[in-house]
Formats: structure tokens, sequence, C-alpha cells
């Protein structure tokens, strides 16, 4: 029987969980994928197929009362964090029955019963607002944590520096994860950050810096178990970086002529977040492939009903224009 | 029981009061304590004008010092309202706000429309504006027009003591994000203010003084330079008007409207700036609303379109004061030269 790291103390219960997350994520993604060339699908979307591993691994430690700030690639933590894919769907057709009543669309999808402060169209808008959960969970001594998921561009924002700052003096339940994949829209990380570990960065504010691969779940669901429990705990806030891959563009509709020929290619034969954890959990006989199988079947279906139901759902009515928000003239 | 305090201890006990009735309140800010980390006194500053001095002492839990690092503590603010806090978070000057501007106009003030109306923000942005203490360029702006062209904030400036308190606790009982601009000249200035805790209610404006000759709408510092205005105008026969609008978003465009529908005459007493401003915001609504009644071209008395100066006989130019308040009041009711 092969070693599998960290599997030992998941249940087959939740390892089949694990899967269903990031096969949800891989189904949500590559649907929205194939139907945004359709020409359906209104506005930006940016899409996190390959990053899977990253979401399910924290979000697997972590319950509606736990807090995520995302980023403009937020479906995957939005989902791994317990909102309803569906509803996510119609809004990503801007639909009244979407999760925001079609007034957020792809970029600010969000729910905060599912403690998802949203997608964030604004790079490095995340970990401030981390801070201020941390602060309201230490405050009211609740053992919530926070987590604030930022890219490699992110990183660079010093949003993300005044933040981990504010949260290592306040001492704040906070995790930062970072989603190294390798490119900051068009960038590459090579260029805009010298190619360091970004990880390293949080020696500067007296917190550990963790270096994980983000395609391999249980790499991450280790570090970040790790972190979450000394953040409940009273320990601080940790910064772990997850290596990783994004397999569609910056956004969609991006031909990508700045990755290399089979760059994806090869990642995907290679490192596919959801062969390698197949792979481990089937040879090591803690789950059968019939059981993942069936999870694919079952998602396909519930995606497929998803897409075509948001396609036909209703518009949002032209007062809802007005209503949310304060209006004086 | 009212007393006379001053401006400054109003917006104290206000945030006294309310952290004393409701924990999840909580303040935070440069120097809010001052003395954090420091050998010495614990309350040395209370904030870099002393607003905050002494609630340390009553609230340990409650209030705290931040690094500077406005954006990290104003979205930290926005992030605590989602999440079970009322935070009130000092941004200092409000010439620094635009360190922080993505936090408070992207994050905090969308929230509940950009998620569909399910989500609260309850948090204050406690800030100073104002010209006068010959603080130069980056510490004396009244940017509080560019706030009420965001939806999704309420602006709150008031123009004395009484309403200073009344006003800062129905700040932090709203469930919006509320930027409440607090003029640094006034803070000494005193009035008579309940020992309890009372409300103001957002858009509604107040008559300040009645009169059936002008209105004159004039925002925060600048109805002391209107009330003087009318005081010297009033030995001439010329009767003005006052309406203190309180909250600029929202805006209680009804007592404005009824008011100048009553004199036919409008002035609007703005210290900001004057292009794209309150002052040519309120103009331009009287203008399409009450044209039928105006028996003259409405007036702003504003700063002139430059930053505020450092010399101090500059910065005294650059307030507008009585005089010019009563010249653009003859203007209007044609008793003098256009001002």
């Amino acid at each position: 029987m092969t070693e599998v790291a960290g599997s030992t103390e998941l249940g087959r219960e939740q390892l089949l969980d694990a899967y269903r997350t990031m096969r949800m994520i891989r189904e949500f993604e590559d649907r929205v994928h194939t139907e945004f060339a359709t020409g359906d699908i209104p506005g930006f979307v940016h899409l996190y197929a390959g990053e899977e591993a990253i979401a399910a691994g924290f979000m697997a430690h972590t319950d509606n009362d736990d807090y995520v700030a995302s980023t403009h690639r937020g479906h995957g933590h939005a989902i791994a964090k317990g909102c309803d894919p569906r509803a996510m769907m119609f809004e990503i057709y801007g639909k009244d029955e979407g999760l925001c009543r079609g007034k957020g669309g792809s970029m600010h999808i969000a729910d905060l019963s599912k403690g998802m402060l949203g997608a964030n169209g604004i790079v490095g808008g995340g970990p401030p607002l981390v801070c201020g959960v941390g602060l309201s969970a230490k405050v009211r001594k609740t053992r919530q944590v926070a987590i604030s998921f930022t890219g490699d561009g992110g990183a660079n924002q010093g949003t993300i520096f005044e933040s981990m700052n504010l949260a290592s003096v306040w001492d704040l339940p906070v995790i930062f994860c970072i989603e190294n994949n390798g490119y900051a829209e068009a960038t590459a990380q090579a260029f805009s950050s010298k190619g360091i570990d970004i990880a390293k960065r949080a020696d500067g504010f007296s917190m550990p810096g963790i270096v994980v691969d983000g395609h391999d779940f249980f790499a991450v669901y280790e570090a970040a178990g790790e972190a979450i429990e000394r953040a409940r705990d009273g320990g601080g806030p940790t910064m772990i970086e997850c290596k990783v891959n994004r397999y569609y563009g910056h956004f969609e509709g991006d031909a990508q002529t700045y990755r290399a020929e089979n760059e994806v290619e090869n990642v995907k034969a290679q490192k596919d977040c959801l062969m390698l954890f197949r792979r481990r959990v089937t040879e090591a006989d803690l789950v059968e492939e019939s059981a993942l199988d069936e999870i694919d079947a079952e998602i396909k279906q519930y995606i497929d009903d998803a897409v075509r139901d948001a396609q036909a759902a209703p518009e949002p009515a032209p007062e809802r224009l007005l209503t949310d928000v304060y209006v004086s003239y | 029981m009212a007393r006379t305090i001053s401006y400054m201890q109003a917006i104290n006990e206000a945030m006294a009061q309310e952290m004393e009735r409701d924990k999840t309140v909580i303040v935070f800010g440069e120097d809010n304590i001052g003395g954090t980390g420091a050998p010495g006194e614990i309350d040395a500053w209370g904030g870099v004008l002393g607003v905050t001095k002494g609630l340390h002492g009553k609230f340990p839990d409650q209030i705290m010092d931040t690094p500077i690092s406005e954006s990290a503590f104003i979205g930290a603010a926005a992030g605590a309202a989602c999440s079970g806090l009322r935070p009130v978070a000092e941004l200092m000057f409000v010439d620094f706000m635009g360190v922080c501007f993505d936090q408070i106009f992207n994050q905090a003030a969308k929230f509940k429309y950009m998620f569909g109306g399910k989500a609260k923000t309850p948090m204050v942005i406690r800030t100073m504006y104002g010209a006068g203490i010959r603080a130069a360029s980056q510490h004396s702006q009244s940017l509080y027009s560019i706030f009420t062209h965001i939806p999704g904030l309420k602006v709150v400036v008031p123009s004395n003591p009484y309403d200073a308190k009344g006003l800062m606790i129905t700040s932090i009982r709203d469930d919006d994000p509320v930027i409440f601009l607090e003029n640094k000249v006034q803070y000494a200035e005193e009035g008579e203010v309940p020992e309890e805790s009372y409300t103001i209610p957002f858009g509604e404006a107040e008559i300040v003084r009645e009169g059936d000759d002008v209105t004159i709408v004039a925002i925060g510092r600048m109805v002391n330079m209107a009330k003087q205005a009318a005081e010297s105008l009033s030995s001439e026969g010329i009767n003005c008007e006052i309406v203190d609008p309180r909250t600029l978003s929202p805006l209680d465009t009804d007592t404005i409207y009824e008011s100048v529908e009553n004199t036919g005459r409008l002035v609007v007493v703005d210290e900001s700036n004057p292009r794209c401003s309150l002052a040519s915001d309120i103009v331009a609504l009287v203008s399409q609303n009450c044209f039928d009644s105006l028996e003259a071209a409405p007036q702003m008395v504003t700063a002139p379109h430059v930053p505020p100066p450092f010399s101090g006989v500059l910065e005294d130019l650059y307030v507008p004061d009585a005089e010019r308040v009563a010249a653009a009041v003859k203007a209007t009711t044609g008793t003098s030269a256009k001002a």
C-alpha cells in the first residue's frame, strides 16, 4: 500500500466530500468555459479549474461560521465554502434567482450566511476584510477563523502587507493563502516578484510562511489544518503559499499567448489535482473507483440541470435596479 | 439634562454611551489610545486631537490602536461590520482617504447592493475636515462631496455639539456605512447637549433660522458663517432662512425645496471646492425642481477652486466668511452687485 500523506486522519466520507467539492468546482468551471464561448454569459468570468485542491483542502477545516474573502477567481472558494452552485450558476447568468439577485455576477459572488465575503473585483481587496472578521472573532471570542485567498498578482498589492502587519500586531485568527498560479493576469510571477517564494515575506511580519504543492489536496489539507487550528487557539496568523496552475486564461476569452506551448497539457497530464487524488485514494484502497465515478455522474447531471434552468430563468424586474441601496434622488 | 459641553466632548460621549449600551461597538484608529506598546501614560493621546481620550479607561476591550495602515484598518472595519461588530474607525484626516478609498467605495459601499441586499455593513468612519488651523493642503480639505457621490455611503456633517452627539449615535446604530465628518476648527465650540442618549434621524434638515427673503443652505461649520451673515443682514431688513442639511446623503431635498418655494432665493454655503460639489449639486437640484419659484439666480459661496493654502493670510481668504455670504445674499435680492 502506498503511503498517503494526511489520508489516515480522513475517513471515507470526508474523502468523498473532498472529491465531491473538487469535482463540483471542475464541472462548474469547465461548463462555464464552454457556455461562455457561446456568448450567452455576460461580462467577465475568471475560472478556477486546476486549483480545486486548494479550496477543498482549506475548506475541509471550516464551517459556515468561518469566513473567506476571495479573488476575481472566486467560484471555487464559494463552492467549497458551501454556497449553492445552482444559485451561483443563476448569478453568473445575471438572473433574479441568482445568489446575489443578479446584481453581483461572477466577480462578486457572495453569501454571508455561508461565510463567503465575496469574490472580489479588486486585486488585493480581500486581505483587509479578513482582518475585520478576525477582529470580530477575537473580540467575540468565537474561535472563528478568516481566510483570505490572494493570487500571486494580488500578493504585490500594499493591502496584503498592511493586513499581514495588522493581523500580526492584533494577533488575529487569519490565514493569508497565496494561490500562486504563476501568472498575474498575463505577467509571469518570475517577472513580477523575481520568482521568489512569496511565503518568505511572512518572516517580515513574524508569522509562519509555508509553501505547499497546490495540486496536492493532502498537502494543502495538512498545512491549512495546522494553521487554522493555531489561529483558533489564539496563535495568530499564518501565510500559506500554494504553488499551482490554472487551466484557463486570466479571463475567459484570453488566448494565453504568454504561456509556453503544451504548458497546460503537461500539467494536466502530470499534476491534475483530481487525478492525483483519485490515484492516491484508490491505490491506498481508501475509496473505490466506482464511488468516485458515481460522484462524477451525479455532478455532471446537477450542472447540466443548473445551466439549463439558469438559461431559462427570469431576468430581474426593472424596479430591482433601485433596491438594496439608499437612493435619495 | 442639557449642559454645555464641546463638540469634541459630544462626540466622545456619544461613542462612550454606545459602547456602554452595545458591546459590539468597537472603536479603532491611529493613536486612538496612543500609548499602546510604549512606556508612560496608557491613554496618552486619544486620537491625534484627543476625541477618543478617556475611552480606553472605561472600555479597555472595545478600543484599540492600529498601525498607520489605512487600507488595512478601514477594510477591517468593513470586514468586522459584516461579521458581527459595529466598528467606528477613525480616519485621522479626510485628506488621507486616498490611501484607503478602495476599501470605502469598492468594498463597504457596495456590499449590500452587490450581494443582492443580503449584507449589512454597520460601520462608521469618523474623520476630520476643514481649513482654518494652518494645516495646509494635505490636512485641510473638505471632501464630503466625494463620499456623497458614491451610492451606498451615508454622509453626515454635524454643525454643532447637539447634532454631533445625536447624529453620531444614529450613525453607530445605522446598518449602512456612514462617513461622519467632524470639523476640526469646531472641536472646542460649546453648546447645550443633553446628558442622556438621543438620536437625530438621517435625511432631516434643520431650519436653523426662519426667514422669508432668502434661503441659505449651509453645510457643517458654514452654518456659523450663515448665522453671522443673517444677523447683520437682518439690521438691513433682509430676513434669511438658514437650512442645515445635517446629512448630505441622504439629503433632505424636501425641506430645501419648501424653503426656496417660500423665499424665492437660494444661497448655498459650502467650504469645499466649487466644481462638482454639494454647492453645485444643491443649486442644480433647486434649479431643476423649483425653477418657477426662483426670483433670482442661485448663488454659491465656496472656497476657490484651489487646494487649501498654508499662509494664514491666504487661508483666511480661502474659507468662506460671513461677509461673502452676506454679499451673495444681496446679489440674490438685487441690493448689491453679483457676489
